[in-house]
């Protein structure tokens, strides 16, 4: 009997969420390493693994795009997904965590692929993905959002040695249960929910993977530049009117719409939000302990 | 003059967050917030209330408000919110068709 092709097998696990990419190319599984190297898990062996979340790679030679659509299109039929853009076309069951992705030897590809499928995921249990920088300090997380240019990559280049940087792009948040090892037992003793920020491999323009680590969230900032550091308060309106501005959303689909409502609506009920006016040098950092 | 009615979109989510009401729209992701007057309008939009009456008894008594200047605002604020498809309206009662909860802060029930 003839075995057929190697099949290599690559966990990567990200705001810790594995999921498990099938491939045959070895330039592939290469390819996933390198760029996701703080975030792989060994792969699970077939007894141990309970139906794992899995995603099925093809790849196809690099000639001419894959789809007709430039920008990213997210569509569903009841729990699935279709994601698709020039270069990749991606299937995605949300009910059995089962999807494939056909695209050419591009990291860029199963990026996209891996956050709307982790923004799925985590819809429906009050986490998100975020436009924003992380980054961990006393043991505690801190938010930065904020538009292109508001400052995201600054702030994170400015950190002292004692913060460890988790992304300066893509945050990754997840409302967690005590079942999932949230870290907040004051919170857990009085039934709060607990949000944690995770390190993602998606890195901006600061070019380098994030730290693969989690925190409690201590506080969500949103960044503008100005002549001075100062931390102001923000109306509630307003902070939830600019975090779901920052939310990575692609689908106006009103049960994720409504889902990621939900989401945010609770966010800013329980994580302290506020305005984050800074200059670009290191002094900000003294106001985020 | 004819009733008009109002009711909640389906097609929208909403809470009552920090003492005020907030509204996205799933059809375009438009983001609302309410001022009290106008959250007590859109809480009582149930399709069977006719706008005049909820005007007169809700909005009219909670806030000290001549009764003409605030039909008026509320048909500006209904108008306002029906163009984004946030409300509903009609001049016959609108039939309930999974109308969005609000949900409130237990707080403020109480």
């Amino acid at each position: 009997m003839s075995l057929a092709t190697d099949r290599h097998d690559v966990v990567v696990d990200i705001g810790g969420t594995a999921i498990l990419l099938r491939t045959h190319s070895e330039a592939f599984r290469t390819l996933l390493q390198d760029r996701y190297q703080h975030f792989l898990r060994e792969p699970m062996s077939r007894q141990s693994a309970r139906d794992p979340l899995a995603l099925d790679v093809e790849l196809l030679p690099e000639s001419g795009p894959v789809t007709p659509h430039e920008e990213l299109v997210v569509r569903h039929d009841g729990d699935r997904w279709q994601i698709v853009r020039g270069d990749f076309r991606a299937h995605w069951d949300a009910v059995r965590g089962h999807g494939t992705i056909t695209q050419t030897l591009s990291p860029f590809a199963i990026d996209s692929v891996l956050r709307v499928v982790h923004s799925l995921i985590q819809a429906p249990r009050g986490g998100f993905l975020l436009h924003g920088a992380s980054a961990i300090r006393n043991g505690r997380a801190f938010l930065f959002s904020g538009v292109s240019g508001a400052g995201k990559t600054t702030i994170s280049r400015l950190a002292p040695p004692d913060a460890t940087i988790l992304t300066d792009e893509i945050s990754y948040i997840r409302r967690l249960e005590a079942s999932d090892g949230a870290q907040n037992e004051t919170s857990q003793r009085h039934g709060r929910p607990v949000y944690e920020a995770f390190g993602t491999p998606f890195a901006g323009e600061l070019a380098r993977i994030g730290a693969n680590g989690r925190a409690p969230i201590a506080h969500l900032f949103f960044l503008t530049q100005g002549p001075e550091n100062r931390i102001d308060p923000i109306p509630t309106s307003d902070a939830l009117r600019m975090l779901l501005r920052n939310i990575l959303f692609f689908a106006d689909d009103s049960k994720l719409v409504e889902m990621v409502f939900r989401s945010a609506c609770e966010f800013v009920d329980h994580v302290p939000t506020s305005r984050l006016t800074f200059l670009p040098d290191q002094r900000v950092w003294e106001l985020i302990q | 003059m004819a009733d008009t009615f109002i009711a909640r979109s389906p097609a929208i989510a909403a809470r009552a967050l920090g003492g005020e009401m907030m509204i996205m729209s799933a059809v375009d992701s438009t983001f609302f917030s309410l001022n009290e007057v106008a959250t007590v309008i859109f809480q009582a939009a149930d399709g069977r209330t006719p706008l005049a009456e909820i005007v007169e008894k809700k909005v009219c008594t909670e806030f000290e408000v001549e009764p003409e200047e605030a039909q008026r605002d509320a048909e500006q604020f209904v108008a306002d919110l029906s163009k984004h498809g946030v409300l509903l309206v009609s001049d016959q009662p609108i039939q309930a068709h999974n109308f969005p909860n609000t949900p409130v802060k237990k707080a403020e029930n109480s």
